[in-house]
């Protein structure tokens, strides 16, 4: 005789609304909505309005697809125990259901309500961080977010398509921003948080190559990052108020990505600097976007 | 089933209707305005 395993409750509303991974889908919906404005193209507001709501929608629906695929991954670690899978309050079958059909919503009302460019973007986002990050490089290799970085990158891109219908060399700039920080962002958080992704077992840069390997990698991933965050100043895509903003933003940056690489750690406050390049990272992208439409509207 | 287990059931079956019902409005709403924007977009080419 088999016993059946115990049906859970329907999950509750909330825990559909955790699974889009609410906070990461604020850089999100923010870099996707600078990639929109910094375009030479007045968008209809509706439309733009829609553009950035199936952005969220698809950053969502990746979010649920990744914690539906990592549920034993999330059940090892602190940071993501908590989560409704791991935390038993939710059906996996669920989460697969709303990751799959949230996704397919968003790229369908992009394609018939703003243009078949960003939908077709959209979409490559989504598959990219489900199929190339979660199923394939995220247990496998310590480069993980170095390349899975780039379905991050996607917003502004998106952005901008959904304005002009195409692709420029400023949105891919902003593609390759955001695609460099990525690893100098990610390996600060993942030095002080090392013990989670060791014991889930995630090849983290740290856990695979130790910690001044990965100090090096900061450090030498943040200089193609600040060439790119200043490029567009330089070569006439932006004007000073981004170009002095991204200078003195990128200087921080650098400055904290340098002691970090330098690797000095204090007795008292251990990882200090690296909370702080952690959180300044986030500030980071957040002002240099912000600097880019404040610039566009001036000129 | 006990009937604490039942009421939470119906507790949120009724929560998850009620957010069901406000986004398919909202969605309704939305498709309004795109359909809106579309016929200006179409009448200035």
């Amino acid at each position: 005789m088999t016993t059946a395993a115990p049906l859970l409750p329907p999950a509750d509303w909330r825990d559909f609304l955790a699974l889009t991974k609410p906070r990461v889908m604020t850089l999100v919906v923010f870099t996707g909505l600078c990639g929109m404005l910094a375009a030479p193209v007045a968008v209809d507001p509706v439309l733009g309005f829609t553009a950035i709501l199936c952005i969220a929608l698809g950053a969502g629906a990746a979010g649920a697809l990744n914690q539906w695929y990592e549920a034993d991954l999330d059940a090892v670690m602190k940071r993501t125990a908590a989560r409704p899978l791991p935390a038993g309050r939710m059906e996996r079958q669920s989460a697969l259901h709303f990751g799959v059909g949230l996704g397919a919503f968003s790229v369908i009302l992009m394609g018939l309500a703003v243009n078949l460019a960003a939908a077709a973007i959209l979409a490559v986002s989504i598959l990219f961080y489900v199929l190339i990050y979660t199923v394939w490089l995220k247990r496998r290799t310590p480069q993980n977010i170095v390349i899975g970085g780039a379905a991050g990158a996607f917003p502004p891109l998106i952005g901008w398509a959904a304005a002009t219908g195409e692709v420029a060399l400023l949105p891919l700039l902003l593609f390759a921003l955001v695609f460099l920080w990525t690893p100098p962002h990610f390996w600060a958080l993942a030095l002080f948080v090392k013990t989670d992704y060791a014991n889930a077992g995630v090849p983290m840069l740290p856990v695979v190559a130790g910690e001044r390997v990965t100090r090096r990698q900061i450090g030498l991933y943040t200089i193609p990052m600040a060439l790119v965050a200043v490029a567009p100043w330089p070569l006439g895509l932006a004007g000073p108020v981004y170009g002095v903003v991204a200078t003195a933003m990128t200087a921080v940056f650098a400055l904290l990505a340098a002691l970090v690489a330098a690797g000095r750690t204090s007795a008292v406050k251990p990882m200090r600097h690296e909370k702080q390049l952690f959180g300044f990272s986030i500030l980071y992208l957040f002002v240099v976007f912000g600097a880019l439409v404040v610039d566009r509207w001036v000129a | 089933m006990t009937p604490e287990e039942q009421q939470l059931v119906q507790k949120r079956q009724k929560a998850r209707a009620i957010v069901v019902a406000v986004l398919l409005a909202a969605f309704v709403v939305l498709i309004f305005f795109i359909t809106i924007a579309k016929i200006h977009q179409g009448m200035g080419h």
